[in-house]
């Protein structure tokens, strides 16, 4: 490896001599030029105000994803990315205050009424009544004002919970984002997760004390106006003992994003008897009918169940980029520890998706679940690919595993890949796929009863995925089913 | 004269939480006994510890079968020795033939009790004959064991079984859960005509009804792993009309 | 002489290769000599497949075999004489026999004569030797991208090939039995080819087994399946090789229309094997059944790889596998469906079981669809689990001793495999082996 390493002097003395000197004006412009060099990574952490400890962190990652591939494994294909060719860093927009409707973009007030959402009587359209004290989730935030926002921050201080921009907890706790960052999405972990590692721009960060259940539902999105969507997002979630948090991430509109490039990281960590549910519905920028542009999704979550009795769930909702390569996965480390995945992942156009789950089962009794629906249009391609493994000491473990997958069109193609390992015989492993057309007669029966060939597609598809919608907080779940629709327009007829 | 069954004291945990406080139980040879009880008692835990079924520990007592002692046995031993549980839920087997099964168990009962297994058309003709009694078709016979048996079926199939195998102590666990009424008679006649002097039987059911079609000599009232009262026949009937809860404050 | 060895962490001389050192004794010359060079020039670059080439993920050969073993001497009259022993051992009535000992057709112990009518076999040595330009080419025709599927053509010394004509029915069923005789360890390469005429059926059987004192030998078989259209093959395979041995094999079917394949595969013996069969469904209305079995304990690994492409509309397939592993034996059970855009109407179903019976077991399944035609119904399960409690209570509740009511749960597990067998006597010797597997077990 001494070659490697004398690679990585040579990569890091150039970088230096070619950009020190643009380097002192540009820290005063708030934007780096492209491509990536240890001195951007430098000035990505000065720009954060990072302590010393983050900045090493971040180059060594540097470092070590100048040694490294990309993996090719997944059934996906695109051009060769140019990493020389992106920005990694430009500078958050400044901060917008909602004080009403009105300042909200158009464009996505156009996409709520496409949606059949009209903001203000969402809740009472959907027959949301909420009883007294129950929880309210972040997403009321956007369509109110900021002070609601400060509310829900001072409810959350009043809990014990940390909810702040990842960037904020470096300072603020750097005690905590030192324990966890990092450990159970490693900087070697892959590619993608070490470029994050190196160059990640912001993110969430949560932490729920022990004994509290998180009064509300997090979300992204009402911060989400306070910064820009950085291309390679960070995010850290601890659940403390016995705690609760329920993690919302994306919301229905669409996050129109030039950047070609999205690597994110997420690290979820349950201590005993905790429970996190991460819920997303991504609906990147897909690319054009001819398959032009498009985010190119490549994401690591992962969450360690380190506890005993300890839980995680993940709900995904794809519909967006043109390319995702993302695997919610699960470390069942603690005993009893459970790992749940639900996932709807609808291709159309020339989109491309490979994603699905891994359940890693190291604890004694430790069980898992995972149901998949993957629906492909057009002259998409649709992988589920998963791990399901036992290890020796795992006794008991136990999972089962539904993956379905539903293609319109002939020109689409749908692929189940699972690894299904066991090296403990207590292990007890079900699983089962199928792969199926929408019946004609079904179709004809729906036609023939006045729904149109697009409404009748909707209502089968929607059936198809009723069990993971039925995982979503209600109010999500009634957005997603609607963009369900509008992901498959054109896809029939 | 050795009791038939005699389960002194018995102390029983499952996932170390203590499900029989010490039990005790007398049965002779020609007796049926009834064991009844609210949900929850201990009565199916009763049945399966006599019949030695893994995950339960016994922590204190013994059970004597003829004067041996029955918990150091193999539960297959058990089954050699004269011990036959009519399971509450029957468990299905695929892909073995309930001829095959039959013959199987059988035949390693008698072996393991040095006596020179059946041969093929001795057990044929055996099968048929008691198999006709209870009115169990031959195509139930071919298929996998409680395969797609209706709970009638299965509970005959039981009935089956204790008659092939002749044991001399039955315990009948809930014989009538799942059962109507006309299903019930024919499994109840089956065991009626099974009742003999050198045998006996321990009918464990929550409801009285059972019993209008087989009459025990003995009743007993079990609650919180107990034993809490011991009677005749009319003790079933009395149950019948004023419930267990009396019991259940008894036995705390 | 020096024992060649195809290591991977050094460069060999080129002169030490198990193929040059057997050069001078592979049949053919000219093409045939160069198809071979070719072959392991494609072997050699890939080497002795290991865990980080995808499909050999669970069976990393560079870990488990480790070297490839210098071509087996052809064998001498004890050499016979072991083999004819260990053949009246797996002896089956009512069939052909046709015997190969160490990798070699012997005829003595075959039955050549007296062939029904639009039956021809002949020998992969003398069609090698021989002049068939055509027939050679074809036979050299198996995918050497696999490296061991380019590792038997470079060194296929002989085996049996078979032609049945149009519209013959075979009423015998052919026995291909491979002996390895109990010499110095050794490796065998072999290739056989079966070749059904349109209108025909036929049955094959090919055993695996060993003369006594067998013991590190390796055995690397493929075989060549053409089924003509309206043709029926029934096929079944039995591993029993020694408890040290390799067994490498890989096959080619190719399925006409309307036609019907029924093939059937158990591993009880051998210490490392690997079956990876490609069934290519080319004409329409067709249907495959494909069942397995492995039986391990020990340190055994065996690795069943099957690869179901459905290229033509209106075809059906199914796949029923199964494993018992016991000890720290290591089932491995990847199964591919490939529906392709043309394929509408595809009926492809796949289940996998395995069944642990010990704690340090283990059995990984890969069960794949790959599905580019929507007007299908595809799908497959897998389940992994010990036996259960309470059917295991159930039966000594009844009075079987454990390992009986063990044995009892076990052939029915595999029964839902074996009774897939159309022929009652080939059933029962697939029943028989798993049974001896049960008997050596208890």
């Amino acid at each position: 490896m001494a070659a490697v390493q004398e690679t990585v002097d040579r990569v890091r003395q150039i970088d230096v001599d070619q950009y020190r000197y643009g380097f002192e004006t540009l820290i005063e412009s708030d934007k780096a030029p492209k491509g990536l060099s240890e001195d951007i990574v430098r000035f990505i952490s000065a720009k954060k105000n990072e302590p010393a400890w983050m900045l090493e962190w971040r180059l060594e990652a540097y470092r070590r994803w100048l040694t490294m591939t990309e993996p090719v494994w997944a059934r996906v294909s695109y051009p060769k990315i140019d990493f020389q060719d992106l920005y990694y860093y430009s500078a958050p927009k400044p901060k917008k205050t909602i004080g009403s409707l009105d300042e909200i973009d158009p464009e996505i007030l156009e996409t709520y009424k496409k949606l059949g959402i009209p903001l203000r009587e969402v809740e009472a359209l959907e027959g949301v009544i909420r009883p007294e004290g129950e929880r309210r989730i972040a997403v009321d935030a956007v369509f109110d004002s900021v002070s609601v926002a400060t509310t829900f921050q001072a409810e959350l201080k009043k809990a014990g919970v940390i909810f702040m921009p990842i960037s904020e907890a470096i300072r603020e706790h750097p005690e905590l984002v030192k324990k966890y960052l990092g450990t159970v999405v490693p900087t070697t972990d892959n590619y993608y997760a070490t470029l994050n590692s190196a160059v990640f721009s912001d993110g969430s960060f949560v932490y729920v004390p022990p004994g509290v259940r998180c009064p509300m539902e997090l979300s992204t999105y009402f911060r989400i106006n306070e910064r820009n969507t950085g291309q390679f997002e960070r995010t850290l979630i601890i659940a403390d003992k016995g705690s609760y948090v329920s993690y919302l991430e994306g919301c229905t509109a669409p996050q129109r994003d030039e950047n070609q490039l999205h690597a994110a990281v997420v690290e979820l960590v349950t201590h005993d008897d905790a429970e996190i549910k991460y819920s997303t519905v991504q609906n990147w920028y897909p690319g054009n009918s001819e398959g032009k542009g498009g985010i190119y999704n490549f994401v690591t979550k992962r969450g360690d169940c380190r506890g005993n009795n300890s839980k995680i769930s993940w709900t995904q909702v794809e519909t967006g980029s043109a390319i995702t390569w993302k695997y919610p996965s699960c470390i069942l480390r603690g005993d009893n520890s459970r790992g749940e995945f639900y996932s709807i992942a609808i291709s159309n156009g020339y989109q491309q998706v490979d994603s699905g789950t891994k359940m890693i089962h190291l604890g004694k009794n430790t069980t898992s679940r995972i149901i998949s629906k993957g629906i492909a249009a057009g002259r998409s391609q649709n992988t589920y690919r998963g791990l399901v493994t036992a290890h020796r000491k795992a006794t008991g473990a136990r999972n089962f595993t539904a993956c379905d997958s539903l293609l319109i069109g002939d020109q689409c193609g749908a692929h189940t890949v699972p690894y299904i390992e066991a090296k403990n015989s207590s292990a007890l492993f079900e699983h089962e796929a199928t792969t199926s057309k929408i019946s004609e007669d079904v179709l004809f029966y729906c036609v023939q009863r006045g729904l149109s060939q697009e409404e009748a597609v909707g209502l089968v598809v929607n059936g198809f995925v009723k069990d993971v919608l039925q995982q979503l907080p209600m109010e999500f779940a009634v957005e997603a089913q609607k963009l369900i629709s509008i992901s498959l327009e054109g896809s029939v007829g | 004269m050795t009791a038939l069954l005699e389960v002194k004291n018995l102390q029983v945990s499952v996932a170390e939480r203590e499900i029989l406080h010490g039990l005790t139980l007398t049965v002779n040879a020609g007796e049926v006994h009834a064991i009844m009880g609210p949900n929850g008692s201990g009565k199916s835990t009763l049945s399966h510890v006599i019949a030695g079924k893994p995950g339960y520990e016994v922590t204190g007592g013994e059970i004597l079968f003829k004067g041996e002692d029955l918990l150091a046995m193999a539960p297959d031993v058990r089954a050699a020795k004269g011990v036959f549980l009519a399971f509450q839920y029957p468990v299905e087997i695929p892909g073995v033939a309930t001829m095959t099964f039959l013959r199987t168990a059988l035949n390693a009962q008698r072996k393991a009790r040095g006596e020179a297994e059946f041969s093929t058309p001795d057990f044929l003709k055996k099968v048929r004959e008691v198999a006709g009694s209870l009115g169990i078709p031959q195509e139930m016979l071919r298929r996998g064991v409680n395969v797609g048996f209706s709970g009638g079926e299965k509970k005959r199939n039981e009935v089956l079984q204790m008659a092939l195998f002749q044991p001399s102590l039955c315990i009948l666990d809930e014989m009538d859960s799942g059962l109507d009424i006309d299903a019930l008679r024919i499994a109840a006649d089956g065991v009626n005509a099974l009742r003999s002097p050198d045998r006996a039987m321990v009918v464990i059911t929550h409801y009285q009804r059972l019993l209008d079609y087989i009459v025990p000599d003995v009743v007993h009232v079990m609650s919180k792993g107990k034993v809490v009262k011991s009677g005749g026949k009319e003790l079933a009937l009395e149950l019948e009309a004023t419930g267990y809860a009396q019991y259940e404050d008894k036995a705390a | 002489m020096n024992v060649a060895v195809a290591k991977t962490d050094r460069v060999e001389a080129a002169d030490e290769t198990p193929f040059a050192l057997a050069r001078s004794r592979l049949p053919g010359s000219g093409a045939v000599a160069d198809l071979r060079r070719e072959a392991y020039d494609a072997f050699q670059r890939i080497g002795l497949p290991h865990r980080r080439i995808e499909d050999w993920k669970y069976t990393d050969l560079r870990a488990l075999m480790r070297e490839v073993l210098p071509l087996a001497a052809a064998p001498d009259a004890e050499a016979l004489a072991r083999a004819a022993a260990a053949l009246k051992l797996h002896a089956i009535d009512g069939v052909r026999r046709l015997v190969l000992v160490d990798g070699v057709l012997a005829p003595s112990l075959s039955e050549f004569g007296d062939l029904e009518p639009k039956l021809s076999l002949r020998s992969l040595r003398d069609i090698l030797a021989g002049g068939d330009a055509a027939l050679q080419k074809e036979l050299f025709g198996l995918d050497s991208n696999n490296p061991m599927i380019a590792l038997n053509s470079a060194m296929m010394t002989d085996g049996v090939v078979i032609a049945v004509a149009d519209g013959a029915k075979l009423t015998q069923p052919l026995h291909v039995v491979h002996i390895a005789s109990g010499g110095a360890p050794a490796a065998v390469f072999t290739r056989s080819m079966l070749k059904l005429g349109n209108d025909s059926s036929a049955t094959l059987v090919e055993s695996y087994i060993a003369g006594e004192g067998a013991a590190a030998y390796q055995v690397h078989d493929s075989l060549v399946i053409a089924i003509g259209d309206r043709a029926r093959l029934d096929h079944v395979r039995l591993v029993e090789d020694g408890r040290e041995a390799f067994n490498i094999t890989s096959s080619a079917i190719d399925v006409g229309s309307h036609a019907h394949f029924n093939t059937f595969g158990m591993a009880t013996g051998a210490l490392v094997s690997r079956y990876q069969a490609v069934i290519n469904v080319a004409g329409e209305h067709s249907r495959v059944e494909t069942n397995g079995v492995n039986l391990l304990n020990g340190k055994q690994h065996a690795d069943t790889t099957l690869v179901m492409n459905h290229d033509v509309p209106h075809c059906a397939s199914r796949e029923v596998f199964r494993a018992v592993v016991d000890d720290r034996g290591h089932s491995v059970f990847q199964g591919r469906i490939n529906v392709r855009q043309p394929a509408q109407h595809t009926d492809a179903k796949m289940m996998t079981r395995a069944l642990l019976l010990s704690d340090d077991a283990e059995a990984d399944n890969k069960p794949e669809l790959e599905i580019f035609a929507d007007d299908v119904t595809c799908g497959h399960g897998a389940t992994t689990g010990a036996l259960d409690e309470s059917l295991l209570f159930y039966l000594r509740a009844r009075g079987l001793p454990e390992k009986d009511a063990q044995s009892l749960l076990i052939q029915a597990f595999v029964g839902e495999a074996i009774e897939s067998i159309a022929d009652d006597s080939l059933r029962d010797l697939a029943i028989g082996a798993a049974a001896r597997w049960l008997e050596a077990r208890a």
